[in-house]
């Protein structure tokens, strides 16, 4: 089987939900003939045209609410933000037509609009090019928000949510782009809305997604050599989020980290921390840890390693509840 | 030296002309340029319409100030700007509202109940299928509509398909950033679009003069390569016939107009304005003056089209409508809460099932404790 990146995997995800569905369109900023700044729409123009492949202005509201547009007309629009930090501009389209369209109309107007975001540090960018912003939109309601971790992932969760009947926020961990995978790209996996258990284990549960995915997996493997057994999940989905994963796991071990990019506060893994108390708290041996960024904007590059969680990070926040 | 120098675009060179066919008192302006070709049916149909939604208008600021509405964003004194530019669409042509369309709801056969209950409070956007009226919900934050109309329009020249959207917004939505990128996206796909800007004067309080330096908001249209026109907005025929030719132009593939139709909102902005902080009795003794309603009844009784019993068959059906209006309004039952989870989602989620039960729960709880 060949070897995989997930940028290959998103832009064959995107190729064959052209292929399958005439109304799925592809719009952004030099996502035609540049084919994205980071190629994830590479050759696609040539193969299904300027009908279907639309570089836009450089406005991303104008990106965003022209696809709800698109869509009431009855395409599914995926749109590109080129950084995550100029998904901004199209707030407003996002959580107050985007969003709410379904509920607003009764559920007679589903606006079925992905739009896939780079997101997340570790590149070594420029500044407004590293944000974690996954917390803005999984506190909108009517939204679901998708973060693969692997090439594999990325293919069948791009498809599935081009296949969805609601917005999707598709969060590309764009530090992760170049990871490979030896895998045949089939439009199988796991459903939106189930997370996978990526290594089994009895002594902690780690919770994370996206980009830390892979970071977990390196403490996985370090703790291993000390003999802790790590149970780790991969969300997948934070909107749905699978809490039934998360519990059987923690009913389990007893003790959970959460660990992602984004800053501790109000940040996605105080909900989980929160829903794991709230539902089995006689489960727990120890308080659940959350491990992310710092609460600062988003540092300059030759700082970044400082404030993104690494391993010792993580091990520290596994230790720290193995020892409560 | 006279005029621009050599290269420079210069607003003092833009047209401000309005066009016009009627005239305040009603006679006709002979042009050669703009037609309103309208057979009589066709006026009446224009006359019936805008009778209705004036009537529909102020049962609604009536049940406003009687409680029954939260909030009402009345029209009065537009209803030739709505009517005359919709009448020019066809049946399959798409409108992008904003909040104050009422008048165009009622020719896309909206039941203006299915309106007000968003003004009650009942359901957010509106209770109508956008798809069966080819009406897109009302849109509240301003200018974000202009987007979803170009968008549409887009998908339509993708798809081959002759329809034309229609986007409606304000004077004061021209400000917006979503004005900007709606006419340029729109613009530059050449997108079958019409942008009608009914200028009424005031954004809430603040006037179009504080809102732009441009001489005219039509001008505005240059900038995004597509031509803009200024009408009077409370001549009906002339606003059909402009809009007609914005239609025409779009259906042919020719690209978007910006029609801004020179009018005045003679109400407040919403129920909740007060007028008096901002404008005077001689501005609105003014404008009441040209009365859109007046002036093309004038033309239809000097043209003796509109005779007596259409008149009273029309006034019985304003009754009728109001009388409807306030017999589904006045105390209308709030929908039953389990559809605030509903249509959330799709399929609602694990959470959301939850949230839906404990809120059962706890309404069971309150009835049990009564």
């Amino acid at each position: 089987m060949p070897a995989v990146t997930m940028a290959a995997a998103l832009n064959e995800a995107l190729r064959y939900s052209m292929r399958e569905d005439p109304h799925v369109v592809v719009l952004g900023e030099d996502v035609g003939r540049l084919g994205g700044v980071f190629r994830i729409t590479d050759k696609l123009l040539d193969e299904f045209g300027e009908e279907r492949v639309l570089d836009t202005p450089l406005a991303e509201s104008g990106i965003v609410g022209c696809a709800i547009g698109m869509a009431m007309y009855g395409l599914r629009p995926v749109c590109e933000m080129q950084f995550d930090g100029f998904t901004y501009p199209a707030f407003e389209q996002i959580v107050s037509h985007l969003a709410k369209y379904g509920s607003r109309s009764r559920g007679r107007m589903r606006l079925p609009v992905v739009i896939r975001i780079p997101y997340g540090g570790g590149i070594g960018a420029v500044e407004h090019h590293s944000e974690s912003l996954e917390a803005y939109f999984t506190h909108t309601a009517g939204l679901k928000v998708v973060t693969p971790s692997s090439p594999s992932d990325a293919f069948s969760l791009l498809v599935r949510s081009i296949q969805d009947p609601d917005p999707v926020i598709f969060l590309e961990p764009k530090r992760r782009y170049w990871i490979r995978e030896d895998i045949e790209l089939k439009p199988n996996g796991l459903p939106i809305g189930k997370a996978s258990i990526r290594r089994e284990g009895t002594d902690v549960t780690l919770i994370t997604y996206g980009p830390s995915v892979r970071t977990c997996e390196e403490a996985c493997e370090e703790a291993a050599a000390d003999g802790v057994t790590i149970e780790l999940i991969d969300l997948r989905s934070l909107i749905p989020l699978d809490l039934e994963t998360i519990m059987t796991s923690v009913k389990k071990t007893g003790r959970a980290v959460v660990v992602h990019e984004a800053q501790v506060t109000s940040g996605f893994g105080g909900e989980i921390a929160a829903r794991i108390m709230e539902d089995d708290f006689l489960s727990l041996q120890a308080p659940v840890v959350r491990v992310g960024g710092f609460d600062i904007p988003y540092p300059p590059a030759k700082l970044e390693d400082v404030h993104l969680p690494d391993v010792d990070r993580v091990l520290d926040a596994v230790d720290k509840v193995l020892n409560y | 030296m006279s005029g621009p120098r050599r290269g420079v675009v210069d607003p003092s060179s833009v047209p401000t002309e309005t066009i016009e066919l009627l005239k305040p008192d009603g006679t006709l302006v002979p042009d050669a340029e703009y037609e309103a070709d309208l057979k009589k049916d066709d006026l009446l149909e224009i006359y019936r319409s805008m009778v209705l939604a004036r009537r529909a208008d102020s049962e609604a600021t009536n049940l406003q100030r009687q409680g029954e509405l939260g909030v009402y964003t009345p029209l009065l004194g537009q209803e030739a700007a709505q009517v005359g530019t919709a009448y020019a669409l066809d049946e399959g042509d798409w409108i992008f509202p904003s909040y104050r369309e009422m008048a165009m709801a009622l020719m896309r056969k909206i039941d203006p109940v299915d309106i007000l209950h968003m003004f009650r409070g009942t359901w957010h956007g509106g209770m109508w299928d956008p798809k069966e009226h080819r009406f897109a919900l009302l849109s509240v934050p301003i200018a974000t509509q202009c987007l979803h109309a170009a968008g549409f329009g887009i998908a339509a020249k993708l798809d081959g398909a002759k329809t034309v959207a229609l986007g409606c917004f304000g004077d004061g939505a021209t400000s917006e950033g979503d004005f900007h990128e709606g006419l340029n996206f729109a613009g530059v796909w050449h997108a079958p679009v019409v942008f009608l800007c009914q200028n009424n004067q005031y954004a809430i309080s603040v006037p179009v003069a504080k809102q732009t330096a441009a001489p005219t908001l039509a001008v505005r249209a240059l900038g995004y390569g597509f031509p803009g026109v200024r009408v009077d907005g409370n001549d009906v025929l002339a606003c059909y016939a402009v809009a007609k030719e914005a239609v025409r132009r779009a259906r042919e593939g020719n690209g978007p107009t910006l029609i801004e139709a020179i009018t005045f909102r003679r109400g407040p902005h919403s129920t909740a304005d007060d007028v008096t902080r901002y404008r005077s009795d001689e501005e609105l003794k003014h404008w009441e003056a040209l009365d859109p309603i007046a002036r093309f009844t004038k033309y239809l009784e000097n043209e003796e089209i509109l005779t007596d019993e259409f008149k009273e068959a029309v006034e019985a059906e304003a009754k009728e409508l109001s009388a409807h209006i306030r017999a589904e309004m006045v105390g209308a039952a709030p929908r039953p809460s389990h559809e605030l989870f509903e249509f959330v989602y799709s399929e609602p989620s694990e959470i959301l099932r939850r949230e839906e039960w404990l809120l059962h729960e706890e309404l069971a709880g309150r009835e049990d404790a009564e």
